[in-house]
C-alpha cells in the first residue's frame, strides 16, 4: 500500500525527471536562444517553438471568455430561471458532452464548422484560430458549467430564506446575491476551462490548420504546442527538433502543473 | 414580474446551446453514417465469426480497430485499477498531515497533465532504452496500454479515496469495536461498502482510456496493423482510425466508416459514462438513507 502510493508519486517524479533529463542540453544558451524564437523551419535549422506557446496561450485565452459566459448562463437557468424539468433536461445534456470524445468533437468539427467558416469568411480553408477556438469552446463548457454549478449549490441554499424575505424575483436573486457569492467558484471554472484548453490535443491537431505561426487574425491558421509535439513525433525528423519537443512538454507541463495549484489555492480560500 | 428581460434571455439562450449541441452531434452522426451502419462496419467484406476469432483479415471494417481499443482499455485496466485503489486506500485511510497534502497534491498534479505529456513519456521511455538497456525496443501495445493506466490512475485513486472519506462515521467505528485491525476493517468493512463508488471510479477510467487519443498517437499506434498479434507490436485503435478518417479519407465509404466509428466510440464513451455516474448516484443515495 505504501508502495502504491511511492508509486504514484514516483511517476509524476519521473515524468518530470524525463522531461527535464531531455531538456537539459537546453541549457546551453545558443541552444535556448535558439528554441525562443518563433522560427520553425526545420530544414534550415530553425527549431524555435515560441510561434507555438503563443499559438497555445492565444486559443485557450480566446476560448475561455467564448465559453464563460454561456457556462455562466446555463448555471443560471439551471438554478430558477428554468423550470425543474428544463433544468434536469440542460444538466443531463451538459453531463452528456463531458462523455464525448474530444476526437468525436474533432471530427464532427471538421465537416460542419470549418465549411461553415469557409463560406462565411471566404478566407483560407477555414481550418483556423477560430475554428479550434470554436471547438475548444465547446470541449470546455462542460467542465466549466459543472464547477461553477457545484459552487451554486453550495450557495444558493444559505440565501433562498433572504431572497425571498427581501421579496426578490428569481432573476434578481441570482444577478444580486448567488453570483457575488460565487466568486470563488468562477475564478475556479476560469482556471479550470485554462488548463483544459491549454492541454487538448486534438481540437487544435485537426481544426486550428497548424501553420507554424503568428497568426495575424482569427482567420489565419495557428499551432498549438500540443499539436506541435503529436505532428513532430509522425513525422521522424532531425534530434534538435526533439528538443524542441520535450522543451513544449516541459512547458505545458508546467502550466497545468500551475493551473492544478492554483485552483487548490483558490478552493482552499486563499490559502496554499 | 421580471425586470431582467435580457438577462433571462440570455440564461435561456445559453441553456439551450448543450441541448442543440448533443443532440445536433447524435443527429448529425447519425445522419452521415446510418448508410455504413451495420454488421458492414465492422467486418468489410470479411465473415464476422472467422474476424472476430482473427482467423479471416478485415480490409474494410473498424473491427480491427475496435479489437485494439479493447485491447488498450484492458492493459490500462491493469495498471490502473490494482494500483490506484490501493494508493486511494493509503490516500483516505493511513496518510496524514503533510505526506497526505503531497501525495494528493501529486495525484491532483498527475490528473491535470495532458494527455500528450503522457504520451510524450513513453515516448521519451523508448527513446531512453534504446539509449540503454533495450536497443530493440519500440512502441506497442504494451507501452500504450500503460502509459495510459497512468492517464487514468488519478481518477481510481481520487474515486477510491474519496468514496471512502465519504462513508459514514459508524462504519468506521464498527471494524474497532469488533476488534478488527485496522486492515481488516479496511478489507472486510470499508472496501466492500465503498464498492459502488470504486466501480464508478473503474468505469469512469475505461471510458477515459478508451477515448483518448493523444497518447497512443505517441506510443505505437498506426492506421493498418489488422487485429493486435502481441503485445510488442503496433496496433489499430478506434480514435486513431477516426482522426486519421478525416484527414486522409479517399472517398464516400471511407467517409461514412469514419462517422461510422465516431458513433460506435460516441456510444461507447456515452455508455460507460452513464454507467458511472448512476454507480456513483446509488452509492451516494445508500448511504444518505443508511445515515
Amino acid at each position: 500500500m505504501r508502495l502504491s502510493a511511492l508509486l504514484t508519486g514516483c511517476v509524476v517524479a519521473a515524468l518530470l525527471a524525463f522531461l527535464v533529463h531531455f531538456c537539459l542540453p537546453l541549457l546551453d544558451p545558443k541552444t535556448l536562444a535558439g528554441l525562443l524564437t518563433a522560427d520553425w523551419r526545420p530544414f534550415h535549422g530553425g527549431f524555435g517553438i515560441l510561434a507555438m506557446a503563443a499559438g497555445s496561450l492565444l486559443l485557450a485565452l480566446s476560448a475561455v471568455p467564448l465559453a464563460f459566459p454561456v457556462a455562466v448562463g446555463v448555471c443560471c437557468f439551471i438554478h430558477g430561471l428554468g423550470s425543474p424539468r428544463a433544468a434536469r433536461l440542460v444538466l443531463r445534456a451538459v453531463q452528456l458532452m463531458t462523455g464525448v470524445p474530444t476526437v468525436v468533437y474533432g471530427f464532427v468539427a471538421v465537416f460542419v464548422l470549418v465549411p461553415l467558416l469557409r463560406a462565411a469568411f471566404h478566407h483560407g480553408s477555414g481550418f483556423s484560430w477560430l475554428a479550434a477556438a470554436l471547438g475548444l469552446a465547446v470541449l470546455i463548457l462542460p467542465t466549466m458549467t459543472l464547477m461553477i454549478h457545484s459552487q451554486f449549490q453550495v450557495a444558493e441554499p444559505r440565501i433562498r430564506l433572504t431572497a425571498a424575505a427581501l421579496g426578490l424575483t428569481r432573476a434578481q436573486r441570482l444577478l444580486h446575491l448567488v453570483v457575488p457569492l460565487s466568486r470563488r467558484g468562477f475564478a475556479a471554472a476560469l482556471v479550470l476551462g485554462f488548463g483544459r484548453a491549454v492541454g487538448d490535443t486534438m481540437i487544435p491537431l485537426m481544426l486550428s490548420g497548424n501553420a507554424a505561426q503568428l497568426p495575424g487574425s482569427p482567420l489565419d491558421s495557428l499551432r498549438a504546442l500540443t499539436a506541435h509535439i503529436a505532428l513532430v513525433v509522425a513525422t521522424d525528423s532531425h534530434s534538435l527538433a526533439y528538443l524542441s519537443l520535450f522543451a513544449a512538454g516541459l512547458f505545458l507541463f508546467t502550466a497545468t502543473a500551475g493551473v492544478t495549484i492554483a485552483l487548490r489555492w483558490i478552493q482552499g480560500g486563499g490559502r496554499p | 414580474m421580471n425586470r431582467q428581460p435580457g438577462f433571462t434571455l440570455f440564461c435561456r439562450l445559453c441553456a439551450a446551446l448543450p441541448v442543440l449541441l448533443v443532440a445536433g452531434l447524435l443527429v448529425f452522426l447519425w445522419l452521415q453514417s446510418r448508410h455504413a451502419l451495420g454488421p458492414a462496419l465492422f467486418f468489410g467484406d470479411a465473415d464476422p465469426v472467422k474476424a472476430i476469432l482473427g482467423l479471416a483479415p478485415v480490409w474494410d471494417g473498424i473491427w480491427p480497430a475496435c479489437a485494439g481499443t479493447l485491447c488498450l482499455v484492458a492493459l490500462a485496466g491493469l495498471t490502473a485499477v490494482p494500483l490506484g485503489i490501493l494508493c486511494g486506500i493509503h490516500l483516505s485511510e493511513y496518510a496524514t498531515g503533510r505526506s497526505a497534502r503531497v501525495l494528493s497534491l501529486l495525484v491532483d498534479i498527475l490528473a491535470g497533465a495532458p494527455s500528450i505529456i503522457m504520451g510524450l513519456f513513453g515516448f521519451a521511455l523508448i527513446l531512453y532504452l534504446r539509449h540503454s538497456i533495450a536497443p530493440e525496443a519500440n512502441a506497442s501495445l504494451l507501452l500504450s496500454g500503460v502509459c495510459l493506466g497512468l492517464l487514468v490512475l488519478p481518477y481510481m485513486v481520487n474515486a477510491t479515496a474519496t468514496t471512502l472519506a465519504a462513508l459514514p462515521a459508524d462504519l468506521r467505528l464498527l471494524g474497532p469495536a469488533l476488534g478488527l485491525t485496522r486492515w481488516q476493517a479496511i478489507r472486510h468493512i470499508l472496501l466492500p461498502s465503498a464498492g459502488r463508488g470504486i466501480m464508478s471510479g473503474v468505469v469512469l477510467s475505461i471510458g477515459r482510456a478508451a477515448e483518448d487519443t493523444a497518447v497512443i498517437m505517441l506510443t505505437g499506434v498506426v492506421a493498418n496493423a489488422g487485429l493486435p498479434r502481441s503485445l510488442f507490436g503496433v496496433y489499430e485503435a478506434l480514435p486513431f482510425h477516426i482522426y486519421t478518417a478525416a484527414a486522409e479519407y479517399r472517398g464516400p465509404e471511407d467517409l461514412e466508416r469514419g462517422f461510422g466509428a465516431a458513433l460506435v466510440l460516441l456510444a461507447l464513451t456515452t455508455v460507460l459514462f452513464l454507467a458511472a455516474g448512476t454507480l456513483h448516484r446509488t452509492m451516494e443515495n445508500r448511504w444518505r438513507k443508511g445515515a
